[in-house]
């Protein structure tokens, strides 16, 4: 057995079992630590098959961004487990029908007798072969428009996100930082001269004598 | 150099060789990687030391002085204190996360050194995509913080954690946006290739290589890059993760004895990669300063040490930045200049 079958064993069963743990943890912050680590072993198992871009990149978007972000709400909401699990039971044939579903559909896929994967050329990579050169070589060449669609798309749904969600609330007392910046001193406080001392009168003085 | 030390090797073993030779590689690769995390770790140990001498001196102090010759052994007894200590769980405390917590903290800050070169050749692993591997890895570290803040089950912790993952997700945008410029001026993802591509240019002809190195023109990603270092590994004046008089140490405020000592360590790592990056991405590695003089390691040494004053010295100077200001100049001014 090569060494890389013995890898793509271990990376796949911690995969397997990490995701079963996503769905059976009673901890819902356990629970997407799981889902962490079901994400870092993918990126593994991708890495296994020369796909460094991909793999380096998952790890980046999904557990470096997504994830914190998914680990912030989760901690912050007090989730009940016992309500969620409530209709587990009612809706677990419809869920298994999903999941078969899923599985006949990528076996069918990755049987490959289908879709002519025997007829792919084999993978024949020179030494100094680079994923992500080739990767955005065909990006910004053959699919530059469908790119450029993705990306537009991608900014129309972040501004309406962040759109949807912008509201002024009543009872904020903060601050605009730009007013802070464009006080000047004279704004708020006054400044008086003022003679440091007052002098005697005259004939007071010459009392004092 | 393997075929130096195998040949060293080989007579000395005699025998043994021909059993240990399968697994010869995986004891190479241990050996190179205890050859660089020994010296790591000795210079977080020293580093220490130096941040409270060069700030004493900067404030008019002595610093340490006490233990050993001109205090030398400071770091040591700091180290052995820390590691006799118990480690105290709290009652609620989620136990197995909050073990966790440190360790996921310290690992990144160690495996990023795997893709770190740091003369010609000598690196762990010559990975093609260095610079993506150290984005992706070093974008994990901020699960320790937050693992660590939220097992520790209380509230300054958990503040604490918020404040500091969020402050390094944002920070870690800005030195991502900072580094295309750099991918785009080097058109490689290689960090060796990045340092060699700075050893060209019209500067670099006329043997003042150091004008032709990625700082000039890349100024502005340089100065973003620097700041956005300095505020990702939470030091001052961005360092609002540690407040006595608001969140006292923040996520680590329920850490005691080894474990604290590991959050300490994975900060100073962290320092010293942000300066070890620094010198590959913008001041060109190993890379010999004027043509006259050789390149070699100690270049490399030089500029992180260089980097790694600037960042005590700013931490003598400057006073704290409030939270909500370091937000918005990392939200605002560094994400729209990147």
């Amino acid at each position: 057995m090569e060494f890389k079958t013995i890898l793509f064993y271990i990376f796949s069963t911690v995969t397997v079992v990490a995701a079963l743990r996503v769905i059976t943890a009673r901890n819902p912050v356990h629970a997407a630590l799981f889902l962490v680590l079901a994400f870092f072993n993918v990126a593994a198992l991708w890495m296994l098959l020369q796909a460094e871009f991909l793999a380096l990149a998952l790890i980046m978007v999904y557990v470096g961004a997504v994830m914190v972000l998914f680990l912030f709400v989760v901690m912050m909401l007090d989730i009940n487990i016992e309500r969620v699990r409530q209709g587990f039971w009612n809706n677990l044939p419809l869920g298994a029908l999903v999941g078969l579903l899923m599985v006949g559909e990528m076996a069918v896929v990755l049987s490959g007798r289908y879709f002519g994967l025997a007829n792919l050329p084999p993978q024949n990579l020179p030494a100094d072969y680079s994923n992500t050169k080739e990767l955005a070589r065909l990006l910004y060449t053959d699919y530059a428009y469908p790119f450029e669609i993705a990306s537009v798309i991608l900014l129309v749904a972040i501004i309406a996100a962040v759109m949807l969600t912008l509201r002024s609330r009543k009872d904020n007392k903060s601050m605009h930082p730009a007013d802070q910046i464009a006080v000047k001193a004279k704004d708020r406080m006054r400044l008086v001269k003022m003679a440091p001392e007052v002098e005697l009168p005259v004939a007071a003085a010459k009392e004092g004598e | 150099m393997e075929a130096a030390v195998v040949s060293f090797v080989e007579p000395l073993l005699g025998s043994f060789w021909g059993s240990i030779k399968p697994v010869w590689p995986l004891i190479w690769t241990l050996l190179r990687i205890v050859l660089i995390l020994v010296p790591l770790l000795l210079s977080v140990a020293y580093l220490t030391f130096w941040e409270r001498k060069v700030i004493g001196w900067m404030q008019v102090r002595i610093g340490p002085n006490r233990v050993g010759p001109w205090g030398l052994l400071q770091p040591i007894a700091d180290g052995l204190k820390l590691f006799l200590k118990e480690i105290i769980f709290p009652t609620a405390a989620d136990k197995k996360l909050f073990v966790l917590g440190p360790i996921l903290a310290i690992a990144p800050a160690l495996a990023l050194w795997a893709a770190i070169p740091f003369s010609p050749g000598w690196v762990l692993a010559n990975v093609d995509a260095g610079v993506l591997y150290l984005l992706a890895v070093g974008s994990v570290g901020v699960y320790g913080i937050i693992i660590a803040g939220w097992a520790s089950n209380s509230k300054f912790p958990f503040f604490g954690a918020m404040r500091a993952s969020a402050q390094m997700i944002s920070y870690e945008i800005s030195m991502g946006l900072a580094l295309i410029t750099v991918l785009m001026v080097s058109s490689s993802l290689n960090l060796t290739e990045i340092v060699v591509g700075q050893s060209k240019g019209l500067f670099a002809g006329m043997g003042v290589g150091f004008l032709s190195w990625n700082w000039l023109p890349l100024l502005p990603m340089f100065g973003v890059y620097l700041i956005s270092g300095v505020a990702e590994t939470n030091r001052a004046p961005f360092d609002v993760v540690e407040g006595e008089s608001e969140i006292v140490a923040g996520h680590m405020v329920e850490y005691s004895g080894m474990s604290f000592a590991m959050f300490f360590l994975a900060e100073y790592a962290n320092m010293i990669l942000i300066s070890a990056m620094v010198s590959i991405f913008f001041l060109g590695g190993w890379l010999s300063p004027v043509g006259f003089l050789p390149d070699g390691f100690h270049w490399m040494a030089a500029k992180m040490a260089a980097v790694l004053f600037f960042f005590l010295w700013i931490r003598a100077t400057f006073p704290r930045y409030r939270y909500d200001q370091i937000m918005r100049l990392g939200g605002f001014w560094w994400w729209a200049s990147g």
